[in-house]
């Protein structure tokens, strides 16, 4: 296997996580959105730690999990406020804070 | 001192410390400025003693001075200069003024009439001022007057000279708008207080040359090193100089204030613009007479005598026209200090005859006015000369008094005027050349407008019918001429005593005592000998006076004022046009001036930086339409930007 394929379906992932946050309105798929773009740069970090021989990526992808894992907590808990107070939870609704 | 000499001999020689009794010379400021202080601060708590307090202060700032001037008297013409330094007050760089005083004949001259016509007319106030319920503040204006006028004098630098300048500037001031609620008096405020700016500024630029070429403005220093000056530069300050002179001293082109100031109460018009404060500008040229006497000021001296020619006919001719009691004597003020400036003008051989006239004139001109005073009062503040007349026998006190000052300005023989003014007359024929008869005629001319004026004022104040009885004052009350208190009368006795006595007294000693201040009096000798001018001044003056009676003395005057009358009596009424004169050459095109400037202001400054603001604002209201609270769109600029910039970073590197 040559690692270009893992760079192609981390591409393919990181473009679709992109694109869902782009699309979607529901906060929970924009958020699932978002940690499959994480995940995709965490894919692309570990192959070119494998192609570079060395472990730093590696080590970055830790980095990046945990972030995301305390990012999970604050932002679903967001959410879950926001849905208690206006009854929905899509983001195109929570849209007070402009000019 | 190092090598210069000048004209005016051991003039500028360093003075010397003041010891003794000298010491305490800060007292004659100190106690005025203290007056008015507590006079001002303790505000109507003061009310039932104020007057005497700021009598009291006066009076014994005037106490000092006598002593102090017999103590001078004691020390021999050498050591009669003394200078007493007070702390130092400007120190900046190269710039360093100390506040000291000057005590020398001079300054010391001036502190004894300031003083004592100030005592005199402190005391008058008293009564004159009584109806006033803001008599305190009048006295205390007046305290400040005397405290800044008496640190014009003792300067021993031109800035503190220049500290006292516009300390009676702002005196002169508050007394003319004394009656504020009157817009006459207000707008005579105004406009002295605006035509003395103008003097003040040549005053200061003088001040400024001095010290850029000389380094100093201390009497001592600028009066050492003028000699080495250049021609232009000594011309330059004298001519300032002199314009500062003219601005405080109400003379050509600046004279139109001092009538205009006649708003404000009696007694100030006598102190502050007769007797003191108006001859400050010949105090500044005689006390500049080390500049003036050099050979390079040759120009400078012409151009003051021409100054006071000018001015002295001005005023006795405007002064024949008025019917309002005291403008006449306003005038007759401005062409007296012509007389003064004319004689100052002619250098060595004038500055004492100029300070001579000065004091004799401060005598009886303080006494003119106070009569004037006297009368008003005593005539429901009536100034109207036309609806006078007769009241010798109501006020015989006011009207001997006044007949005595009379008598000494239109030169009587024997009387003060005679003595000083027949000496400016005869010095200027002595000038030399046609410039002699030319300065000489006016100066003769003009003595026997004065007897016609003067006359006139007399004829139809005091003598005649009685022209008040049928008419009623503009508050709708009759007249009821009485004679005034004595606050009132003995000032005015005392002041016609010097009238009649000053000159024969002063003018033996004055030129003797004055030589170390303004030098030696010269010896001149002109076409005419001084018995010869004598003679035609008092003929001359005889001559005015008896038109004046030949017109005014045998035929009963209209009440109001003819108005069918000559070209030059039109002329003289509106102030020889000096008024029109100012305003097309000064105050009009002033006003484009500003109205242009408003316009640039308002349209161009304004404009470019409204336009800036609302440039900004506009743009600034449609970008922030971008901020339109969908996170999705923030989303996809934070994506485009991204790409954007990964897009520069491999063109960077790749292209």
């Amino acid at each position: 296997m040559t690692p270009t394929y893992y760079l192609l379906l981390s591409a393919l992932l990181f473009t679709i996580g992109a694109v869902g946050v782009l699309v979607r309105r529901n906060a929970i798929v924009v958020f699932m959105c978002i940690e499959l773009m994480l995940n995709a740069v965490n894919l692309s970090l570990v192959t070119f730690s494998r192609i570079n021989g060395s472990l730093d990526g590696q080590i970055m992808a830790f980095f990046v999990m945990v972030v995301a894992a305390a990012e999970v907590v604050v932002g679903l808990a967001i959410i879950m406020s926001i849905f208690r107070t206006r009854r929905t939870a899509s983001v195109d609704d929570s849209n007070l804070l402009k000019y | 001192m190092t090598g210069t000499i000048n004209l005016a001999g051991t003039l500028a020689d360093g003075a010397q410390q003041a010891t003794g009794v000298a010491n305490l010379a800060w007292l004659l400021l100190v106690l005025p400025a203290a007056g008015a202080a507590v006079l001002l601060i303790g505000g109507r708590r003061t009310d039932k003693w104020g007057h005497l307090l700021g009598s009291a202060t006066v009076i014994g700032a005037f106490v000092y001075g006598l002593v102090l001037f017999f103590d001078t008297t004691a020390l021999g013409a050498d050591d009669r200069t003394r200078d007493l330094h007070l702390f130092d007050w400007i120190s900046v760089n190269s710039l360093s003024v100390d506040l000291g005083l000057r005590l020398d004949p001079l300054s010391l001259t001036f502190v004894l009439l300031i003083t004592g016509v100030g005592s005199l007319i402190h005391i008058y106030s008293i009564g004159y001022m009584s109806d006033d319920r803001d008599r305190r503040r009048f006295f205390a204006y007046l305290n400040l007057f005397v405290s800044a006028m008496l640190l014009l004098v003792l300067g021993n630098s031109f800035v503190t000279l220049y500290f006292g300048w516009e300390g009676v500037g702002l005196a002169s001031y508050l007394l003319i708008g004394w009656y504020q609620g009157k817009d006459f008096a207000a707008t005579a405020a105004k406009k002295a207080f605006l035509m003395n700016r103008v003097g003040d500024v040549g005053l200061a630029l003088a001040i400024f040359l001095m010290f850029k070429h000389m380094g100093s403005t201390s009497y001592d220093v600028v009066f050492a090193e003028i000699g080495n000056q250049s021609t232009g530069v000594v011309v330059a300050i004298g001519i300032l100089l002199l314009l500062g002179a003219c601005g405080k001293s109400g003379q050509f082109p600046l004279q139109a204030w001092l009538p205009d100031a006649m708003a404000g109460p009696t007694p100030v018009s006598a102190l502050i613009h007769a007797a003191t404060m108006v001859t400050a500008g010949v105090y500044l040229i005689a006390r500049s007479s080390p500049l003036y006497s050099l050979a390079q000021a040759e120009d400078a001296r012409f151009v003051v005598m021409i100054i006071g020619a000018i001015t002295l006919l001005i005023g006795c001719v405007i002064g024949c026209a008025y019917d309002d009691f005291k403008k006449v004597l306003a005038y007759s003020t401005v062409s007296q200090i012509g007389y003064m400036i004319l004689a100052v003008g002619l250098g060595p051989a004038g500055y004492a005859l100029g300070i001579l006239h000065l004091l004799t004139h401060g005598f009886f001109k303080a006494g003119l006015f106070l009569g004037a005073g006297s009368v008003m009062h005593g005539m429901n503040d009536e100034g109207d000369i036309r609806r006078l007349g007769g009241l010798a026998k109501k006020m015989p006190i006011t009207f001997i008094t006044w007949t005595l000052g009379y008598l000494a300005l239109i030169g009587f023989p024997f009387l003060s005027g005679y003595f000083s003014k027949d000496a400016i007359i005869s010095a200027a024929f002595s000038a030399g050349g046609g410039r002699g008869w030319v300065f000489g005629g006016i100066a003769l001319f003009g003595a026997g407008l004065t007897a016609f004026y003067m006359t006139r004022l007399l004829i139809l104040v005091f003598l005649g019918k009685p022209r008040w009885e049928k008419l009623k004052s503009e508050d709708g009350r009759a007249y009821h001429p009485h004679e005034s208190g004595p606050t009132m009368t003995i000032p005015m006795i005392i002041l016609s005593i010097g009238s009649v006595a000053a000159g024969a007294i002063l003018s033996g000693m004055l030129p003797g005592w004055l030589e170390p201040s303004v030098g030696e009096l010269a010896e001149v000798h002109g076409p005419l000998s001084h018995t010869a001018v004598s003679i035609l001044t008092v003929g001359i003056s005889a001559i005015g006076a008896a038109i004046a009676f030949a017109v005014f003395g045998r035929r009963e005057q209209p009440v109001t004022r003819p108005q069918r009358v000559s070209w030059p009596v039109r002329a003289a009424r509106a102030d020889l046009y000096g008024n029109h004169l100012n305003e097309a050459l000064f105050a009009r095109p002033g006003v484009w001036l500003t109205r242009f400037l408003v316009f640039v202001d308002n349209r161009g400054v304004d404009g470019v930086v409204n336009g800036i603001a609302a440039g900004l604002g506009g743009s600034s209201g449609r970008l922030r339409r971008l901020q339109t609270g969908f996170v999705r769109s923030y989303a996809l600029s934070m994506l485009g930007g991204s790409i954007l910039v990964i897009a520069a970073l491999l063109m960077v590197r790749f292209a």
